[in-house]
């Protein structure tokens, strides 16, 4: 079976649902999200907390009802998508193979392709921890699907490795559940996580986070029965000496999370090494042209807002392509960055193609309180903005007006100042 | 007199708050935040800590196993797992459709639980 499609979106969570309803509504009829899972919604079925849509909806929502507002849009604008598909590549001429249960290997040519796999979660084989390789050891996101989707209860007797937010919600998931979460171990001597969840998940059932600490040793042969956890060094070395061991039958890990990005790798899609996504212009798209990028898949969000947001845009931006209305790139301008800057989304940006406002998103790699970002355009300053506090855990970002930029300017460069 | 500690979630600064309440109960001062919002987060936080709970509760008959719900209103801090313990006893037949009303007045909160997700009956 092979057909052609204007537009193939690849993965059906809040990403792929948001580029899909942005290039429909930019007037991209004949497209089609391909999921692998049997529903809509990605990882959002799973976030059963609430605290999302603020930004967008002025109103607390949990993840399965933020999904269902994009689910519904979906449905209301009759956008094909087609479940349980698992795509297995992309070729140089803009053909997906997929394949699927019913169907069997299907391919559909596309002109366009939107990138939209969203991340996953750091898994434990990566993270180096010497010991055993029991039962009993889960990704926080893991755990989060067998308690609320399946109501299976991983285990009693719980330590949890990161601070991660998925980690730290899980924290309070369990408990409820009737677990004892005996420790939270963060190897960085800050939490990723927010504060608000590290107040509300463990400080209300009086869990304690231990910062700059680390399991350094994992017990039991068939089921995990304990691990050693010690204090880590400024070098992130264990500290001799300050060895625990802690009694448990699971481990849970929130130790990151990295974009999913085997197809962009495979089909050819130059990937940073810093963000593990694909470097993109100021249309979000990729080295290969009509292939864009939005959501987890880019870079790892904090907020689904922002997600919606970006990938809005990117269905936009694919629309505007397929229906030639883009102008040929003139001159892309890399971003530079330098001080805590670690990266920034869009890498470069062509003034005659960006839109009046563009949002450039970045994270840092420390803490900076009551630091400036500086923003300069071929060596002058254009933006100094304080802030009270910057973490890496909360992704910044700034507004670059295209006035301020023309077809002579040579450089862009972002920077953090210390107070 | 007594002082309370609590760490402001307003925004990464997380403050480090000290709440003096009086023997009344009412709040005297609060010390330690950087902005009004830790205030008003300290004297809500002494006196009357809320909390949204969410969870999930079995389903019967539906094209998903568990169907997750929340409380429909912030509930005293102090009550929750009085509201876990109301959803451990429970199931619902399928067809649920989100905004449905669960359970009212969960353990006496005033709070309804409400679902949170659609489940379709098979």
């Amino acid at each position: 079976m092979e057909n052609n499609k204007q537009l193939v979106i690849i993965g059906g969570g809040p990403a792929g649902l948001a580029a899909a309803i942005g290039a429909k509504q930019a007037g991209i009829d004949d497209l089609l999200i391909l999921e692998r899972d049997h529903c809509l919604g990605g990882i959002l079925n799973q976030c059963i907390h609430n605290g999302f849509g603020l930004h967008t909806f002025g109103e607390e929502l949990t993840g399965p009802e933020y999904a269902w507002r994009y689910i519904q849009q979906v449905k209301d604008l009759e956008i094909p998508y087609q479940l349980d598909s698992m795509v297995l590549d992309i070729s140089e001429d803009k053909t997906i193979r997929y394949v699927n249960a019913t169907q069997g290997v299907c391919q559909v040519h596309a002109q366009a392709i939107i990138l939209a796999m969203g991340c996953r979660e750091r898994p434990f084989g990566s993270l180096s921890i010497p010991g055993y390789r029991p039962a009993g050891i889960y990704s926080a996101g893991t755990a989060q699907k067998l308690v609320n989707i399946d109501g299976y209860m991983p285990g009693k007797e719980v330590v949890i490795l990161g601070s991660g937010d998925i980690g730290l919600i899980m924290a309070r998931r369990m408990t409820f559940e009737g677990a004892h979460v005996h420790t939270v171990a963060e190897r960085l001597p800050y939490s990723g996580g927010l504060k608000r969840n590290i107040v509300q998940c463990l400080d209300d059932f009086n869990i304690p986070l231990q910062l700059s600490h680390t399991v350094v040793d994992v017990h039991g042969k068939d089921r995990i029965e304990s691990v050693t956890i010690a204090q880590v060094n400024a070098n992130n070395l264990p500290i001799a000496g300050t060895e625990q061991e802690y009694p448990c039958d699971t481990l849970l890990l929130s130790c990151g999370l990295i974009p999913e990005n085997e197809l962009s790798a495979k089909a050819g899609i130059q990937l940073s090494k810093i963000t593990n996504g694909p470097i993109v212009n100021e249309l979000l798209e990729t080295n290969k042209e009509g292939v864009f990028a939005c959501g987890n898949v880019l870079h790892v969000h904090d907020l689904v807002d922002f997600v919606s947001q970006e990938a809005t845009k990117a269905g936009q931006n694919a629309a505007q392509y397929i229906l030639n209305h883009l102008p040929e790139t003139q001159h892309e301008i890399p971003i530079e960055t330098s001080g805590l800057i670690r990266y920034t989304v869009p890498f470069s940006i062509d003034p005659s193609r960006m839109d009046d406002k563009q949002v450039i998103r970045f994270r840092l790699g420390n803490v900076l309180k009551n630091g400036y970002v500086n923003v300069y355009i071929d060596d002058k300053r254009i933006i100094h903005q304080k802030k009270m506090i910057r973490t890496p855990g909360e992704m910044e970002s700034i507004v670059l007006k295209r006035e301020w930029l023309s077809d002579a300017t040579q450089s862009i460069r972002i920077e953090t100042e210390v107070a | 007199m007594e002082i309370r500690h609590f760490t402001c979630i307003n925004c990464p600064m997380g403050c480090p708050l000290s709440v003096t309440i009086d023997d009344q109960g009412q709040v005297v001062e609060v010390q330690g935040n950087t902005c009004p919002k830790g205030d008003a987060y300290g004297q809500s936080e002494a006196v009357h800590p809320l909390r949204i709970v969410t969870s999930v509760v079995p389903v019967l008959h539906g094209d998903l196993l568990m169907v997750s719900c929340k409380t429909s209103q912030p509930i005293p801090k102090e009550k929750m797992f009085d509201v876990i313990q109301a959803l451990k006893s429970v199931r619902f037949e399928a067809p649920i459709h989100i905004g449905d009303v669960l359970i009212e007045n969960v353990a006496n909160t005033s709070a309804s639980i409400i679902a949170t997700k659609e489940v379709q009956r098979i």
